[in-house]
């Protein structure tokens, strides 16, 4: 059993509630803060403890914290990142929904390191029902001090408050967030400005994942190092994985970093296996941008080393042989599953999720869907397969933001490593089975 | 001050400055592109990504180059930082990607279009695009709409600069207009058919870089080469009243606001202006107007006007050599 | 169609949503205004309800219009009562996602997008919502309904028509 840093209680009964959170040890790292009154110490040791975002990009965490600007007079904001829009990812929804105080205490930890007196933590509206969740756990921390002005008599003030979104996968990129927080579309920025200078209304602002805050309480609790000691390389403290697809034991896992990834398959402990004792086909690790690989890949490197769970490891190889950590959405396919109409389904869900600010993701999105539609449907030629890759190339690199990036990185893996499966679509059209159709709404304006 | 090369010429310039704005000090080819940055409206650019560009150096300080292409019109110079945009094949490469793109929902009507002559969508495709479509599907259409009774909105053409959206933030009291709907299917539109009833509501349409806002009062009434464009100006009580009278005959067809080689305008100008003084007894007539001697427009009219040093070959079509045209 | 105003309860949770933020940055009150309108207000919003939501906040109409118009959870056409949202992406769809959509367009008579002519349901394809371990799934107002198999389905259209609720983001646990 590997160490938990965040789940350890999941399984205590009542967890969701303040008082048996509270007997279990919660709220500790906020008295162990306001006692030192030391800011920047936090800062180093969340520096130490080597935390990476955990909302898929993988920047230091205390990198990011200390670019955080301080002009005097100037009100700064912490914003947390649970818009968990990433096909594939549902752990910040299982955290806050089971323990929901765990992400509160590291809101109020981490709001006072960088001394925000208002925090945010915009959820997505989807989880209406987390949010009610959360609005409760609020109150009650509210009703026990440890919200509000003066802080169990530290002189230190904190608001917390639940903003919900409406329907936009794009919000979960930081800019775009807090576009959609100040009440506007969620046009992603145009960067610089980053946030740390200018971020919601114009002030520093931090923005972090669910995950990444809750990491902060064992970080503040037993300090930087031990949390550095915990996994390998610079992959430190532990991850959460949302385990999904073809496997006996969906859900979500704590892992310390650097489990083998055969055995985060296969073992009773984590996945249990692929269902119905079918074979392994292909795995996305990181959340639907990422690039597939398939088996032999995910399992080991192209050198012939055992894939590990680390940003490294999955990362080994670069994109001709290797993936990314990404959020932690891990989901794995089959021999069954049909690889260009997997990617079918996602080349539709970030043609339906590009913003349409600039032109090659507005553009390109959809051409690529549409293409993929008719090599889907048999009437696609190996021209198209290029056609694909070109559009993707000109995609990747050029947008305003990551999502230009996400929409490319699922075509380009899966033409590199299944293009023969592209092929035999094309080559033998009336082989294809099983695709039906059902009409898609593209515009809200429809439904 | 700041020292920035770009395509192998330095130059020096203040701090804060574009590496657009630096390239456009050079001039020439050097300059990249640009069809939703416009000088005067702030906040303007970054969208279409025509202008980007290769930072080979990011500053004398770090010279690491920067990771991807950037905004050119959004990226602000650092001291010794070296840009690549006509030199790098892959800039010209991406380029042409993004050319495709915009064009991919454009429709082929450039021969009914009120806007061919003067369309930066065509000079761009002419300059950057390869010939050809690689895209087979139906391109996406809209209704034509009438904003106010002198502009109508032709979406189908619209490129999404938000030019237009910035100036009615920006110069006018009250927005009726915006952007609707997300990604692919988002559109520039007015909140329930709402007219635009502003002073200085025309400078949508000389800002629109394509023939999505076109002027009224012009409509199918000639083709911008046949007509001829003059400086004037006017006593106005809400704007400079500096304009360019279009001609054809002894007929002012229309006004618009005076651009320069970037087709931005000098002023922007009222809807007085441009669209109620139509007579020549209401202009003074200051002269020809200078037009980029590249334009269609000068092929009919004023190409006597150069003095024959500066005609010079274009850079960026090989092969294509202008100046026989313009002498004949 | 109701009348587009809100009752002096609703009005109270408005100026407390508006009073989180600072000074003069109150249209971040916005989407969730637009949320009580679009669930007080028969499940979408009318131009007159985003009208009235921009009179609240003080803003342009078209600012209103521009963000409703964004986001995929608000309706700008009318709607069922009921409103049935299946989840089609990635794991979802791994795992059958397209015949619980293609079950429910049958037994309902409609496809997605559209709405049943009694107006007791409208079929909505959305994309992923987390739920992806428990895939396949689909949400009725503020309620998961997750490990779906098609007699699950049936089941819970039934008790759709026999509750006689609206769904509504706003509330949980619509069926009890």
């Amino acid at each position: 059993m590997g160490k938990k840093l965040l789940l350890q209680n999941i399984d205590v009964p009542g967890i969701n509630t303040y008082e048996v959170y509270r007997k279990t040890g919660g709220y500790k790292s906020v008295e162990k803060v306001l006692e030192q009154k030391n800011p920047d110490a936090i800062v180093e040791e969340v520096k130490k403890s080597g935390l990476r975002g955990r909302g898929g990009a993988g920047f230091p965490t205390g990198m990011k914290w200390s670019f955080l600007a301080k002009p005097e007079g100037v009100a700064r904001y912490l914003v947390c990142n649970a818009d968990e829009s990433e096909p594939g990812t549902f752990k910040d929804r299982y955290l806050m929904e089971k323990i929901p105080h765990l992400l509160i205490e590291g809101m109020i930890t981490s709001s006072y390191a960088l001394g925000a007196n208002t925090s945010f933590i915009y959820i997505r509206g989807e989880y209406f029902y987390v949010l009610r969740i959360l609005e409760k756990a609020i109150k009650e921390a509210y009703e026990n001090g440890w919200l509000g002005k003066n802080i169990k008599g530290s002189g230190y003030n904190l608001d917390l408050y639940v903003q919900v979104g409406a329907g936009a996968y794009i919000c979960g990129e930081e800019t775009a967030l807090l576009e959609s927080l100040e009440g506007k579309r969620g046009n992603p920025r145009i960067k610089p400005p980053f946030p740390a200078v200018a971020g919601l209304y114009g002030c520093p602002t931090v923005v972090n994942n669910v995950e990444t805050i809750a990491a902060v309480v064992p970080i503040v609790n037993d300090g930087g190092d031990a949390y550095a000691a915990v996994g390998v390389e610079r992959s430190t403290g532990t991850k959460l994985i949302s385990a999904s697809g073809h496997i006996n034991k969906p859900g979500v896992y704590e892992i310390e970093m650097g489990v083998p990834v055969e055995e985060f398959i296969y073992s009773d402990e984590y996945c249990g296996g692929i269902k119905n004792g079918k074979k392994l086909k292909a795995v996305v690790a990181g959340g639907s941008s990422v690039p597939i690989l398939p088996a032999d890949l995910i399992l080991k490197t192209a050198a012939g080393n055992p894939r590990l769970m680390t940003y490294e490891s999955l990362a080994d190889g670069g994109f001709a042989t290797g993936t990314m950590l990404g959020s932690g959405g891990f989901i794995v396919m089959d021999e069954t599953t049909s690889i260009v109409k997997n990617l079918w389904n996602f080349s539709r869900f970030y043609h339906h999720e590009s913003c349409g600010q600039c032109s090659p993701c507005r553009e390109g999105t959809g051409w690529m869907e549409k293409i993929l539609h008719k090599i889907l449907h048999g009437h696609g030629t190996i021209k198209d397969i290029d056609l694909l890759w070109d559009i993707q190339s000109k995609i990747e690199g050029k947008t305003i933001c990551p999502l230009g990036d996400a929409a490319a990185w699922p075509v380009a893996s899966a033409i590199r490593h299944f293009r023969k499966e592209f092929e035999e679509y094309v080559n033998n059209p009336e082989s294809i089975q099983d695709v039906k159709h059902y009409f898609n709404v593209h515009n809200v304006a429809e439904a | 001050m700041a020292k920035v090369t770009i395509d192998d010429i330095t130059i020096e310039v203040p701090d804060g400055t574009t590496i657009l704005q630096a390239a456009r000090m050079i001039g020439g080819h050097v300059v990249p592109p640009a069809m939703c940055y416009y000088t005067k409206l702030k906040t303007s650019g970054g969208y279409c990504r025509t202008c980007l560009v290769k930072v080979e150096q990011g500053s004398e300080k770090d010279p690491r180059p920067m990771p991807k292409p950037v905004a050119s019109c959004r990226t602000t110079v650092m001291d010794g930082m070296v840009v690549r945009n006509t030199t790098s094949p892959e800039i010209q490469e991406a380029r042409a990607g993004v050319v495709e793109f915009l064009l991919l929902n454009h429709p082929l009507d450039c021969p009914i279009c009120d806007q061919a002559g003067e369309c930066h969508l065509q000079d761009l495709s002419y300059e950057h695009g390869k010939e050809g479509t690689r895209f087979e599907f139906e391109k996406r259409t809209f209704d034509k709409i009438d904003i106010g009774e002198k502009i109508q909105l032709h979406m189908t053409r619209c490129i999404l600069c938000y030019r237009c959206v910035k100036v009615a933030d920006q110069l006018t009291d009250e927005r009726v207009h915006g952007v609707m709907n997300r990604g692919e299917v988002s559109e520039i539109s007015t909140y329930i058919e709402k007219a635009i009833e502003n002073d200085f509501s025309g400078n949508m349409i000389d800002v629109c870089p394509v023939g999505a806002l076109t002027d009224k009062t012009f409509r199918f009434k000639s083709r911008v080469w046949y007509t001829k464009p003059m400086y004037a100006h006017r006593d106005c009580d809400k704007c400079s009243g500096k304009t360019t009278l279009w001609y054809q005959g002894e007929d002012v067809l229309r006004v618009t606001g005076r651009k320069d080689v970037y087709g931005e305008v000098e002023d922007f100008i009222c809807n007085t202006c441009r669209f109620d003084k139509k007579l020549t007894k209401d202009w003074v007539i200051e002269g020809p107007a200078e037009i980029d001697r590249h334009s269609v427009i000068i092929q009919n009219h004023t190409e006597k006007l150069i003095p024959k040093e500066q005609v010079q070959i274009l850079p960026n079509l090989p092969g294509v050599d202008f100046t026989k045209k313009i002498e004949s | 169609m109701k009348n587009i105003e809100f009752s002096e309860e609703t009005l109270k949770t408005i100026r407390e949503i508006i009073n989180r933020y600072p000074e003069g940055k109150h249209k971040s009150a916005l989407i969730p205004i637009l949320h009580i309108a679009q669930s007080e207000f028969e499940g979408w919003l009318s131009p007159e309800a985003m009208s009235y939501v921009a009179e609240i906040l003080n803003i342009e109409p078209v600012e209103v219009f521009e963000v409703a118009s964004f986001y995929s959870m608000f309706n700008l056409k009318p709607v069922g009562k009921c409103v049935i949202e299946v989840c089609h992406t990635s794991s979802c769809w791994l795992m059958g996602a397209e015949d619980v959509i293609n079950h429910i367009g049958k037994r309902l008579g409609i496809k997605p997008g559209q709405t049943t002519s009694d107006g007791l349901f409208t079929l909505k394809t959305v994309e992923c919502l987390g739920s992806c371990g428990t895939a396949p799934m689909l949400m009725v107002g503020a309620d998961f309904y997750e490990n779906l198999t098609l007699e699950k389905v049936d089941t819970l259209i039934d008790a759709c028509k026999s509750s006689g609720k609206s769904s509504s983001y706003l509330v949980d646990k619509m069926l009890g």
